[in-house]
């Protein structure tokens, strides 16, 4: 079986920090890394490679082209190849274009079993990108996987995660599938893994290998546009509370009252 | 950079400020020979620098814009009342809530959309909540929220009435449906909105969201597009008030059976929740970090969050310390609460962390470290030993709250 | 630092110290106290090829020499000196056939410890034979087509837990120093057993046991190399293993240099941090000097050893006798630096300072390195004074 996986280098949220003085993010020195989330994916698909004693997991990242070390990232943990999908048309891209892109590439790509990716991304926090490819392809979507039951060559039973718990849900192949945190524990790289990243090829495929259509990618084929960007206003910080444990306990107790009997 | 770039530096304007250079969230600006220039391979065209230039020195060129299409036919403000168990969800009101704002902004109705089965009842509450119209579809293959017939109906219903705007909650079915329907539709769709509003000029849907964790707030148009679609989270917006006496149309539609089929199959609905509060609704919440140490300390926590009716939380480091099962997490990767009190004990307050209860109305935040950093965002901060403390407030609220 | 390594070793170097801050340090403290065996490190280890770093391609390694042992090594005891030696003690075990065994006993045994599947161990000490390991008096009795091994090791690491042991034993004892042998015995071979598991005041982590050889029956084929030979097979396997400890014990220093300039960055004190006075600052930099020297004997050791230098006695003996008094050194500064709280379970560095002991002590006593390398400059003086 062939299984896509779609991930997205995005800066490391953990090292992001607002710099006090111009009130702005700090960028020097962000690492970036692949999104947690798609590292989930990529784990899924080289267990169910390992399940299936068959198969062949392609890494897809469509970005600008340092991308390519997330790519390599991927193939480093045992993915088979990885495509790099990246062209200055599609910069300015929202979810709507950049489902458009992927699901391009997953029909040049041809012949897969499954899409798999994480459920969101850790910069752009929408979780749409899954979806859009899936009706792009037109192929049936389950999200929130955090469980392969059975996987079988038409069919798949999975276990979607709710609010209350989870549904059992059976889906025809090829589709796509969000994976959550709770499906899996992502492996590290391996040594072979990490010298066959560096040597490997990674081809990257544009606009026009996608056979994109112009009106459809980049910042024209995006419904949404960005008109500002503010940094919030500090959240600022209260009162400390002085003195020994039960005085600042009644203190808070009596501040807290208000709040808590409504 | 080249006249045919999506967006150009005017070095004639250029001073060599640096704005711009600060302002980029994505580090894509540089100074060379003092004139700004842009990489183009990390641009996003978001414009914060555009905003950023005193000197209009930086311009976005758009292709032309696509001929304007009329839009006068797309009226009405809709919320998608999402249902689980018959039950509608209190998303959906607070949805309403919102929905109002911005219908009166526009002059326009605000109606909502309801799929399920048996669920005639529950448009009442969606009236009283301020629906003015109803839109009902029911039957038995919408009981459960499944992917294809909720996709193809809503996006029916969307696609013969056009709305100008549909609003749903960012939940996991919301976040499903909705990304589905904006892109057969070609909406413009933002998701996870912490605010909405009307442009006074051009009349367009301002959705603000975070972004980067919540470092930066950014606001999105969908300019060229209808409807204008957003998703909110549960607990940003106030929920409509409700009124019994209000009146309102309800319109039944029906579907044949290839646009409620489905490839999937529901197999089975399991619910697992363990706690007798639910973390995400709650309105207090008394959470735990690593310094509470150990798995035994943490029912001083818990004896908290009984007395005061909350629910138990904890961050990331507590839970990978084995303290406390991961359906309590609260941050980044765990859940995003907004109660109405959120007391974090032993919690130093990393990003990840304020990320997740940052919106809570009042923090109160205990650790014996005067530097950690929650004690920048709590309304109220104790810098003391939470092992005393909380078993005090503890003693303290049984006490007054039994009166 | 750059420390010229090649993409390979730097990406070896990566990877181990990404499995230490990720899998193992979050462990530690825990397999310290309740003593268990890290089975789920060595499988990320394995899964890792880690475990390959310094056995030939052709059986399934990465092909890396003393060097690639030694950086993956100090990696892995930054996270813990104890769990390490899961890695590193079978490589002491498996040196023996690496530099011994005929191909078809490499075919047999090294993919297997190659892939992780199987652990290895080295036993030369008796309870009579420590430094003195000329006294040994396991004995490997020649019967058809097999030998039987009767004897009992002491202290062995990784026993009871390796499948592959590789056993100096002697053959002939009129002989004397060529009345050794080595011989490779695999964990069910009849005969075999194992004492209990030694409770012991550092490297917790790790197992040490007793293994004992009861009229133990192994093929003629298991032996290493020829009858005699066993002492320059010890001999030979600690000059390249000796590197390896020195490792360890740089990995376990650098730990405890990294925690004191941690803590002596938050410790506040008179006003300002502990980091700010003379006295803590000038600790520091001793610590660093001598946890980098050591750091670059090994280095100069370990490329020596791998360049195929003939002399590498002295130079590999110094890098093992430099590190560990240095790793010594240096933890106990690092709970210096703690202060009260060093002394506490509760912070990590008391377990460096106890897993650091250790090193002064196995693969030849610092003591006996001394003579080792007094023994070889007396013999290069002679040679010069000519």
């Amino acid at each position: 079986m062939k299984i896509i996986v779609l991930i997205k280098q995005v800066p490391d949220t953990t090292d992001v920090k607002i710099d006090p003085e111009t009130n702005t993010l700090k960028r020097e020195g962000v690492e970036s890394i692949i999104n947690p989330f798609d590292m989930y994916a990529i784990e899924e698909a080289l267990r169910i490679r390992e399940r299936l004693g068959e198969g062949e997991v392609v890494a897809v990242s469509m970005g600008p082209p340092q991308a390519e070390e997330a790519l390599r990232e991927a193939v480093s943990m045992g993915v088979d190849s990885a495509i790099l999908i990246s062209d200055r048309k599609f910069a300015g891209s929202d979810t709507w274009a950049t489902s458009y892109t992927l699901s391009q590439a997953a029909r040049k790509i041809g012949d897969y079993g499954l899409i798999l990716c994480g459920k969101q991304a850790s910069d752009g926090d929408t979780a749409q990108v899954g979806p859009g490819v899936s009706m792009h392809l037109n192929i049936p979507q389950v999200t929130y996987v955090k469980k392969i039951e059975k996987l079988g060559k038409v069919s798949a039973l999975v276990e979607r995660m709710t609010e209350e718990g989870y549904d059992i849900v059976e889906t025809p192949l090829p589709a796509v599938l969000t994976v959550v945190k709770e499906i899996n524990e992502p492996r590290l790289p391996s040594l072979k893994g990490k010298m066959k990243a560096k040597k490997c090829e990674i081809p990257v495929w544009t606009a026009e290998d996608l056979s994109c259509e112009e009106e459809k990618i980049g910042l024209d084929g995006s419904p949404t546009r960005v008109i500002k960007v503010f940094t919030p206003p500090p959240r600022e910080g209260g009162r400390i509370l002085q003195g020994d444990p039960e005085e600042v306990a009644k203190e808070l107790g009596d501040l807290l009252k208000k709040a808590i009997i409504g | 950079m080249k006249e045919t770039d999506a967006i150009i530096v005017i070095d004639e304007k250029c001073v060599g400020c640096t704005l711009c250079v600060k302002a980029c969230p994505f580090g894509a600006i540089t100074m060379e020979d003092k004139k700004a220039v842009i990489e183009l391979a990390k641009c996003t065209l978001c414009g914060a620098c555009v905003e950023a230039c005193k000197f209009d020195a930086i311009i976005i060129q758009k292709k032309e814009e696509a001929k304007a299409v009329d839009f006068s036919l797309y009226k009405d403000v809709w919320v998608f009342a999402e249902q689980k168990k018959g039950e509608v969800q209190s998303v959906s009101f607070e949805l309403l809530g919102k929905g109002r704002e911005l219908a009166d902004k526009l002059g326009s109705k605000l109606c909502a959309v309801l799929l399920g089965d048996g669920m005639e009842k529950a448009c009442r509450s969606l009236i009283e909540r301020g629906a003015e119209k109803v839109y009902l579809v029911d039957s038995p293959h919408l009981k459960a929220y499944q992917d294809d017939p909720y996709t193809k109906v809503l996006t029916s219903l969307v696609a013969k009435y056009k709305p100008e705007i549909v609003l749903s909650g960012a939940t996991t079915i919301g976040r499903s449906l909705i990304s589905r329907v904006a892109v057969t539709l070609r909406a413009g769709l933002t998701a996870d909105c912490t605010g909405l509003d009307i442009d006074p000029e051009e009349k367009l849907l301002l959705q603000t969201r975070p972004a980067f964790g919540g470092n930066i707030m950014a606001t999105i148009i969908s300019p060229n597009t209808r409807p204008q679609m957003a998703t909110v989270r549960h607990k940003v917006m106030k929920e409509a008030e409700s009124d019994p006496s209000r009146k309102g149309e309800i319109i039944k539609e029906e579907f044949g059976e290839d646009a409620l089929a489905s490839r999937s199959k529901l197999i089975d609905i399991v619910e697992e929740m363990e706690e007798t509060v639910n973390l995400a609704e709650a309105d207090i919440i008394v959470s735990g970090g690593r310094g509470v140490a150990s798995k035994e300390n943490f029912s001083i926590i818990r004896d908290l969050a009984l007395v005061l009716n909350g629910a138990v939380g904890a961050s990331r480091a507590a839970v990978d310390a084995d303290l406390i099962p991961y359906s309590h997490q609260v941050g980044q990767t765990g859940k995003t609460v907004c109660p109405k009190v959120y007391i974090a004990c032993g919690i130093s307050g990393q990003i990840q962390h304020l990320i997740g209860m940052s919106s809570a109305d009042v923090i109160v935040a205990i650790n014996k470290d005067p530097e950690a950093p929650i004690f920048k965002v709590a309304t109220y901060g104790i810098v003391g030993d939470l092992f005393k403390i909380v078993p005090l407030l503890t003693e303290h609220f049984k006490k007054t709250l039994a009166k | 630092m750059d420390y010229l390594l090649t993409e390979e070793q730097k990406m070896i170097k990566d990877l181990c110290r990404q499995v230490a801050e990720e899998k193992i340090k979050p462990v530690a403290a825990e397999y310290d106290e309740k003593e268990e065996f890290p089975w789920d490190i060595v499988k990320v280890l394995a899964e890792s090829d880690i475990c390959g770093v310094y056995i030939p391609e052709e059986y399934g390694g990465l092909g890396g020499g003393v060097l690639e042992m030694a950086i993956a090594t100090e990696e892995l005891s930054w996270g813990c000196g104890g769990i390490a030696l899961a890695f590193a003690a079978t490589g002491l075990g498996t040196y023996p056939i690496l530099l011994y065994a005929n191909d078809e006993q490499k075919k047999k045994y090294l993919p297997d410890i190659a892939a992780g599947r199987k652990l290895a161990a080295f036993c030369i000490t008796e309870a009579e034979a420590g430094s003195d390991a000329g006294s040994i008096k396991t004995t490997a009795k020649k019967d058809g087509d097999h030998y039987v091994l009767n004897g009992t090791k002491q202290w062995i690491t990784n026993g009871g837990e390796a499948e592959i042991y590789t056993v100096i034993a002697m053959t002939d004892k009129a002989k004397g120093a060529r009345g050794a042998s080595a011989f490779i015995v695999e964990k069910n071979t009849p005969g075999l057993t194992f004492g209990k598991k030694e409770n012991k005041l550092g490297i917790r982590g790790s197992a040490t046991r007793e293994v004992i050889f009861t009229d133990c029956r192994i093929p003629k084929e298991n032996l290493l190399g020829r009858e005699g030979l066993g002492f320059i097979v010890a001999m030979k396997t600690f000059d390249h293993s000796r590197p390896g400890v020195a490792a360890q014990a740089v990995g376990i220093a650098q730990r405890a240099l990294d925690e004191a300039v941690k803590y002596a960055h938050e410790r506040r004190q008179f006003g300002s941090t502990i980091s700010s006075f003379q006295g803590i600052q000038f600790m520091l930099a001793d610590m660093a000097i001598q946890t980098e020297a050591a750091r670059a004997l090994i280095y100069s050791a370990a490329r020596m050893i791998d360049a195929g230098c003939k002399d590498i006695a002295k130079i590999s003996a110094m890098s093992k006798t430099f590190a560990s008094d240095t790793a010594m050194r240096v933890t106990t500064d690092a709970v210096q630096i703690f202060g009260g709280y060093g002394y506490m379970k509760e912070y990590p560095v008391e377990k460096l300072m106890r897993d650091a002991k250790i090193t002064q002590i196995y693969e030849g006593t610092n003591q006996i390195q001394r003579g080792v390398i007094a023994s070889a400059l007396i013999k290069e003086g002679l040679g010069k004074s000519r």
